[in-house]
């Protein structure tokens, strides 16, 4: 540490070429930022932890409903604590680039996932409201909903009494504590009850069961228990944990990971030529003042920890600006998007990946120059040979 | 007042150069051709253009002795070229999958709002009013040329990692072939009405476990047997065909989904959309099959066209700065040499020339080593993402020309850019410093 004006003064020896290094680094944790960001939102939503819920589909597809008398069964399978479902609606709200995710659900739904956080009485009203509907904070702000307004949607797939319009009337807005999940807050919920009577094509007919266990141990006995009550019938069922069913709709989307790592396997090999090539360019330079360091007493290992904490402290400090950048870039694309596109704040899981990768890069950046440092005869390298 | 009169001249190289660049970005390929004959004329007939290239090939010349520098603006270049090239070729890739599955000649007819098929329900009695209404071509024997069809989602396992995938299962009526023409049967044949039987799409083949011809999948409980495979070229290859009266008697059906229709003549499509506005027992939609699958790949494509486009902008400004800096430590190093050439009567021109002409060379390098990695890599590559009727597509990226042209003018760009600077620097070197420097 004592050394860091030293390491200072020899980052700032040429300007522009630290400068331009730097700015590279920048973009490319700028890069890194963004693309990261999006790719742990991806995999947050798909890996619901520290809640043991089950869910049960139809076998033959997630298109296919069951029907609502297989509640009770299910709510007396042994190890069910509470069971709760739901109907996909599938509407759209004034044009279909509006998309969110909006289904009817039964009583008790909104309990059963208590990471939803809605005001005890909005839940109150929710509940005996016969057309009310609650929604995500996010959605409610994209599209300026308050409580007690009035919600149109049209309808895709279920007409009621030979129309496509539907109104809902907003009694709640829920919240996400974690971050990770705010994608979560794009949803509409409302009473399947209500949806039930009012449309004009299905009667008891559920989407997915969705339910929680008294010992979450027992997950994989209690889904068999259920899928065996249904067995050989018209009506299958299919009955997973809540992250295997939402990994393996996920994954189907596409894989991001992938591409998230493709595209930065690129930009970190060329930032490694860049910088490496900069460092290397920096200690040739200074051979001669590095052999004057050692003949004052600086010790070869001295001398290798101060090229190789030039070389990190140069990339992290760019790493950190371009994560910076892109923490504020990220709210203001997805303002300018409007909606479409979702990308919250650079996740706490980012920035630890992101430093050590700046650290990671700094050693390998800095290794060859370093050691090149380390090994300077001082007699040669005074006399220029 | 040197220093202020420098400043306002670097502005105005800055405004002058995104002039250039915007400028670049839209000209079209004879253009860019006329500016390179143009160039090259200049350099073989004037005094000027023939010391020019005489620096150059100084430049050049020396290139071997500093190649771990210029490998950073080829490595560079290549990076952002080869990632731009690929996500484009990914959307340029969706895109006409779903594009060529339809075409101005046929229309789809859904229940009205329904926007895909696995919302729509048409009942059974809306089928022979929708056949007999006008616009509506009629085959051989007097019929109307209509396909009332089924799509239903079924679970299928993907070959890659044995994960459950939502696929399309295709009942359609006995005109379904007529109306797709591009459907071949390459394998086998296809299914006889009434029977289970399934052709496959050789995507779905490719994709899902045991959808070889002669195997037996169960489908709601039932066995099907694989009788044939077809091949499209579009978006019905990811897509399982079958009978629809067998489809909808095994899922217990009464209505159809979606009725597809062959159009008669040029307004076949404008007398259909009036005739169905004007029968009040049809609450449906119409739409040319060309718009309706257009449509569908509109959102992810014009995403992945943007995040193509961001993500290369963000990387191209991190290699012009990698440019920057060692076009700087080239000129730096070769200060002496420049200031001799100046002192024995260059003038500035063919220098600042002889330093861009050098990084766009490189450029230029860098670009067709990332188009041709692109090329080599993702041509072909096949990847498969939800549609909009909730089941896999699957498209193969495509790598055009017209891409690797655009990746190419991306790379000169960033070369243009990162000489642009250097050049000046090398043409305003003050001469007697220079050279006295050791």
């Amino acid at each position: 540490m004592k050394y860091l004006h030293l390491i200072w003064a020899a980052l700032f020896r040429s300007k522009t070429r630290t400068l331009l290094t730097l700015l590279s680094v920048v973009a490319a944790f700028l890069l890194f930022g963004m693309l990261d960001s999006v790719r742990v939102a991806f995999n947050s939503s798909a890996n619901v932890e520290g809640y043991d819920r089950l869910i049960t589909t139809s076998k033959l597809s997630i298109t296919q409903a069951l029907p609502y008398s297989l509640l009770t069964q299910i709510e007396s399978t042994p190890g069910v604590a509470n069971v709760s479902y739901a109907t996909w609606f599938g509407g759209i709200y004034k044009d279909p680039k509006n998309f969110f995710a909006n289904y009817a659900v039964g009583p008790g739904f909104m309990e059963l996932y208590p990471e939803y956080v809605l005001p005890a009485e909005q839940l109150q009203a929710f509940n005996s409201e016969r057309i009310g509907t609650v929604v995500g904070e996010s959605l409610a702000k994209q599209f300026g909903w308050k409580i007690g307004d009035d919600i149109p949607l049209q309808a895709t797939i279920w007409p009621t009494k030979g129309s496509n319009d539907w109104h809902f009337k907003l009694v709640g807005i829920f919240k996400l504590a974690d971050k990770k999940r705010e994608g979560e807050e794009r949803q509409m919920m409302f009473h399947w009850k209500y949806f039930d009577e009012a449309n004009d094509f299905i009667k008891g007919q559920v989407h997915w069961y969705v339910l929680d266990l008294d010992d979450a141990s027992k997950s994989t006995q209690v889904a068999k228990a259920i899928d065996a009550m249904s067995e050989n019938s018209d009506r299958e069922t299919k009955t997973q944990t809540e992250q295997a069913f939402n990994q393996a709709f996920f994954k189907q989307i596409g894989d991001i990971g992938l591409i998230v790592t493709a595209v930065m396997s690129a930009v970190f090999f060329t930032l490694l030529l860049l910088a490496g090539n900069t460092m290397a360019q920096a200690v040739r330079e200074r051979i001669p003042e590095l052999a004057v360091l050692k003949t004052i007493g600086f010790s070869n290992g001295s001398v290798l920890w101060l090229v190789l904490m030039e070389s990190i402290v140069l990339i992290v400090i760019g790493g950190a600006i371009g994560l910076a950048i892109a923490t504020l870039l990220m709210p203001a694309v997805s303002a300018a998007s409007g909606g479409a596109i979702q990308l919250g704040t650079v996740p706490p899981a980012t920035w630890l990946l992101g430093l050590a990768l700046m650290v990671g890069l700094g050693i390998v950046v800095g290794a060859q120059p370093a050691l090149r440092a380390m090994r300077l005869n001082i007699v040669d390298a005074l006399a220029g040979r | 007042m040197e220093r202020i009169k420098k400043g306002l001249g670097n502005l105005g190289v800055v405004l002058v150069l995104a002039a250039g660049l915007a400028a670049w970005a839209v000209l079209p390929w004879y253009a860019i051709l006329a500016i390179a004959v143009g160039l090259a004329l200049w350099l073989a007939l004037t005094h000027q253009g023939r010391l020019a290239i005489a620096a150059s090939q100084m430049g050049v010349a020396s290139l071997p002795q500093r190649w771990g520098a210029s490998a950073v603006i080829v490595v560079g270049i290549a990076g952002v070229v080869g990632v731009l090239v690929a996500l484009l070729a990914m959307a340029e890739g969706f895109e006409a999958t779903l594009s060529t599955t339809g075409n101005d000649g046929s229309a789809i007819v859904l229940r009205g709002g329904s926007q895909s098929e696995t919302n729509s329900i048409i009942t059974r009695d809306q089928i022979p009013l929708i056949g007999d209404l006008a616009g509506i071509a009629r085959g051989k024997d007097g019929r109307p040329l209509v396909s009332p069809e089924l799509s239903q989602v079924v679970n299928m396992v993907t070959k890659a990692d044995g994960t459950d995938a939502n696929a399309q299962l295709r009942g359609v009526g006995p005109n379904a072939w007529e109306l797709r023409p591009q459907v071949r049967v390459i394998a086998g044949r296809k299914f006889n009405p009434g029977m289970r039987e399934l052709v496959v799409g050789q995507g779905a083949k490719k994709q899902y476990v045991g959808l070889e011809v002669g195997n037996q999948v169960e489908l709601a409980n039932n066995l099907w047997t694989v009788v044939g495979t077809f091949a499209s070229g579009d978006a019905h290859d990811s897509e399982l065909w079958a009978d629809s009266e067998t489809v909808a008697n095994t899922y217990r059906l009464t209505a159809f989904q979606s009725v597809t229709a062959k159009l008669a003549g040029k307004d076949g499509f404008a007398q259909l959309k009036a005739a169905m506005a004007a029968d009040p027992r049809l609450k449906l939609d119409v739409d040319t099959t060309e718009h309706y699958y257009s449509r569908q790949s509109e959102n992810l494509t014009q995403f992945l066209k943007i995040l193509g486009i961001v993500i290369g902008t963000i990387m191209a400004i991190g290699a012009v700065f990698g440019a920057l800096n060692t076009m700087y430590a080239a000129v730096a190093g070769r200060a002496r040499e420049i200031a001799t050439m100046r002192a024995i009567g260059f003038r500035g021109l063919p220098v600042v020339v002889a330093v861009i002409l050098e990084t766009m060379l490189l450029a230029l390098l860098g670009g067709v080593v990332g188009g041709a990695i692109a090329w080599i890599v993702f041509n072909g590559y096949t990847a498969a993402t939800l549609g909009s009727n909730f089941s896999q597509v699957m498209f193969q990226f495509k790598v055009s020309p017209e891409l690797l042209w655009n990746g190419l003018k991306w790379a000169l760009g960033i070369g243009l850019v990162g000489g642009l600077f250097p050049a000046l620097r090398a043409a305003r070197l003050p001469v007697t410093e220079a050279l006295r420097a050791a």
